[in-house]
């Protein structure tokens, strides 16, 4: 339907002496808003690493909007998982999400105004104008989540790889930020990726869904991948998706 | 040249070295196991003031170490957890005991030899009376120690549970850092305040590599500081180098090779 | 007094002190906001073990700590991350340390004057070769932190996106490590080895106390260094007593007297109430 964002053709990642990836084809497609799951450790963050050219894989090909994967790309914007800071941190939201604009280019940032507009913006996208001056580790896990994103947006990315931004939040709080994150990325027409344990909260707002297990993948509609017979296929091993009141929950994955 | 051994200052150096290293090793294992080696670093950098003020005074700066350590230790043991993670706040405090340390020190005429003596040790100088004090007060320590080893290794190892079988956490806290204050203390004659380290964290923390029990590991530190401190001196006698320095290299010389056996095997 | 400036020891003092309370406040500022307080502290043990041993090699001890401290930064900065956390072994590397240093003294010098000017600083007898250097190096290393400032700030926040965005993280790490010996090396001339917290840490504590704009801060951080170390240096000379006691105390005070007046003075420092606890 549209052009081609995100291209892995034949991706195997060996880190250490550990097979993460093997075989990895996937073809995800600009505007997307694609949720990806899998147990710990199947290589959720290691395939955002990837896309990030954070890693280079042991082979395979993969394409980021027609080109290679390089390092400091700003056409892709990141959000880490989020880790707390320091309650005393002496640094303001403003100061955090100002680093997407330009933390990583040498020298001092002179104070000027164009600047300045520019993270209020982004600031604004996120809903945390209000708290732009407030120090960073003052705020809550969610705040400090919103910053984050805001922080990825800065360069105008088309692609956002968003790392279990959900993780610590209770399911309103997420639901809130899942809201957040459709509605920017319907205005502006980026490709999300975002990483969770929970499918549920992201149902309503996600195209398709990757699930990442056994370092193998799957990708399509949430009614396609996340089923006992698909995951059990994808896991080897027996699993059992459960639909129950609108919500899906996936047993014996852990194992 | 085993003359040396009948000189009277040799011998009270051995004497209250052993006294002193009987109790380090004690209260050194359980600063490990307590996490707690920052408070023996800091009681020794306020005892430096203290000892400093002594000076000035023109008492016997164990006495001051003594006060300004005790008080500290106390103080430590009640803001414990507080304190634990404010690093900046701590260095800052201790600075200010060191800054005030030189003052008292330089106020008093021949500062730098008084000076020299706290920061790195004067066993070899050590007075009789000097020798009674550290053995007394190592004796003491040492029982009430005994006594409350139980409790204070129950609470040490799981705490929560400690408080719920009715060991008084908090008490039994604050009490051991007054003994790590005491130990500072009559420590800091033999190494001085700069190396209290090698006496009071080296043997506990060498022997906790190579034993488990507890037990056994405090016997084994026991051993290596008495060791340490014999063979320092007695080096240090022949060869009129620093008493100080022999007992750093060989604490750390003992953590290095027993470091180095883990990681090849 | 005024007939004081014209010594020329004095100048010197005062030229020196300037500059490397500046390069402390801005070094002691990321210092602060990393947490790197500990490999600071170590750093400064250090050397005192290079100052002594310089006079094996018949240099300066200025000479001698920069060489020790640098190299030590250097180990630091390389095995970075392996670091955290070990706090016995690197404080048994450092007594051991110390323990050298001692032995370095009593091999070479046969005062105990030479261990307390490098124990407590020694501003006010620099000599010209030891001003030159201090002056180049650190004005070297204004300018190189005032090229990283934008990156190693990211990196030392945000790490991982700093480096997805092609921040060179690690490098970063052990540029300042080394800048961070250097700066050290400076301050132990001034304060001596014991006495180093005072002019690098805590100017730069202070302000973050105090102001949460990195701008300000640093400025308030150079303000406050410069006001401590030339209190301290003038209070030092009027009162015949060590200037180095002057700088610690002037520090120290100021710090530990913030912390609670600040708290008093601005509640809207704080989260306001209808915030707390809200988890978006």
């Amino acid at each position: 339907m549209q052009r081609s964002a995100i291209e892995l053709q034949k991706i195997s990642l060996t880190l250490g002496n550990r097979l993460v990836l093997d075989d990895i084809n996937l073809n995800i497609y600009e505007g997307e808003f694609i949720a990806i799951l899998g147990p710990n450790g199947a290589g959720k963050s290691t395939l955002l690493k990837l896309l990030l050219g954070l890693y280079k894989p042991t082979s395979g090909k993969i394409e980021i909007l027609g080109k290679q994967a390089k390092k400091g790309n700003n056409e892709i914007g990141y959000a880490p998982q989020h880790r707390t800071l320091e309650a005393d941190l002496a640094l303001r939201a403003r100061d955090v999400v100002g680093f997407g604009l330009d933390g990583n280019k040498w020298g001092i940032s002179l104070p000027n105004s164009s600047r300045t507009k520019t993270i209020n913006t982004a600031l604004k996208e996120v809903d945390m104008l209000h708290l732009a001056d407030m120090s960073v580790g003052k705020l809550s896990g969610g705040e400090q989540q919103r910053l984050l994103i805001a922080q990825a947006l800065l360069t105008n990315p088309k692609i956002l790889l968003l790392d279990e931004p959900l993780s610590s939040l209770d399911i309103t709080h997420a639901q809130t930020i899942v809201q957040l994150v459709t509605n920017i990325a319907k205005n502006r027409n980026i490709t999300v990726l975002l990483v969770t344990h929970d499918i549920n909260p992201l149902l309503s707002s996600v195209d398709r869904v990757l699930y990442m297990a056994n370092t193998h993948s799957a990708i399509g509609k949430p009614k396609d991948v996340i089923t006992t017979k698909a995951l059990s296929k994808l896991y080897g091993s027996p699993v059992e998706v459960i639909n129950t009141n609108g919500r899906i929950f996936v047993i014996g994955e852990e194992n | 040249m085993f003359e040396i051994l009948q000189y009277s200052f040799i011998q009270n150096a051995f004497i209250a070295s052993f006294f002193v290293a009987i109790i380090a090793a004690v209260v050194g294992y359980f600063l490990l196991v307590r996490g707690l080696t920052f408070a023996g670093h800091a009681l020794s950098h306020v005892g430096f003031a203290g000892a400093a003020g002594a000076v000035l005074l023109g008492v016997d700066p164990i006495f001051g170490l003594l006060a300004f350590t005790i008080i500290s230790g106390i103080g430590i043991g009640m803001l414990a957890r507080v304190l634990k993670e404010r690093d900046v706040t701590i260095g800052i405090f201790l600075t200010l005991a060191l800054a005030f340390g030189i003052l008292f020190l330089f106020l008093y005429q021949g500062y730098a030899e008084q000076a020299y003596s706290i920061l790195f040790g004067t066993i070899l100088g050590i007075s009789t009376f000097n020798v009674f004090v550290t053995a007394i007060f190592s004796s003491i320590s040492l029982l009430i120690l005994l006594f409350l080893f139980r409790p204070l290794l129950f609470s040490s190892f799981d705490p929560e549970v400690a408080q719920a079988r009715g060991v008084p956490v908090k008490l039994l806290g604050v009490v051991f850092l007054i003994f790590v204050a005491i130990t500072v203390s009559i420590s800091v004659q033999v190494v001085g305040v700069l190396l209290i380290f090698t006496l009071l964290v080296g043997p506990a923390a060498t022997a906790m590599r190579v034993v488990k029990n507890p037990y056994l590991t405090i016997g084994l530190a026991i051993c290596l500081g008495i060791a340490y401190s014999w063979i320092g001196i007695f080096i240090a006698a022949q060869t009129n180098l620093p008493v100080s320095f022999f007992i750093a290299s060989l604490s750390f010389g003992a953590y290095l090779v027993v470091r180095l056996k883990e990681v090849i095997s | 007094m005024l007939a004081l400036l014209n010594q020329q020891f004095i100048q010197y003092a005062f030229l020196a002190g300037t500059l490397i309370s500046i390069i402390c406040a801005i070094v002691g500022y990321f210092v602060v906001l990393r947490s790197q307080a500990f490999a600071a502290e170590s750093l400064s043990c250090v050397g005192f073990t290079g100052a002594t041993g310089a006079a094996i090699f018949g240099a300066s001890s200025l000479v001698g700590t920069f060489f020790f401290t640098i190299l030590i930064a250097f180990g630091f900065g390389t095995f970075g991350k392996r670091i955290k956390g070990r706090d016995i072994e690197i404080g048994m590397v450092l007594s051991f340390a110390l323990g050298l240093g001692v032995l370095f003294l009593k091999l070479y010098t046969s005062n105990a004057t030479e261990a307390v000017g490098i124990l407590f600083g020694s501003i006010l007898s620099v000599t010209a070769s030891d001003l030159y250097l201090s002056l180049g190096t650190g004005t070297l290393a204004l300018i190189i932190l005032a090229v990283i400032f934008r990156p190693l700030l990211f990196a030392s926040i945000d790490p991982e996106v700093a480096e997805a965005r092609g921040v060179p993280v690690v490098l970063l790490g052990l540029i300042f490590m080394v800048l961070l010996g250097i700066t050290i090396a400076e301050a132990i001339l001034v304060v001596g080895v014991l006495l180093v917290f005072a002019l690098l840490i805590a100017p730069a504590a202070t302000a973050q106390h105090i102001t949460n704009r990195p701008g300000v801060s640093i400025f308030l951080s150079i303000a406050l260094g410069l006001l401590f170390t030339w209190g301290g240096m003038l209070l030092g000379l009027f009162f015949h007593t060590p200037v180095s006691f002057f700088i610690a105390a002037l520090a120290a005070i100021t710090y530990l007297a913030i912390i609670p007046l600040y708290h008093l003075i601005s509640p809207h420092f704080y989260v306001s109430k209808a915030h707390h606890g809200r988890e978006v």
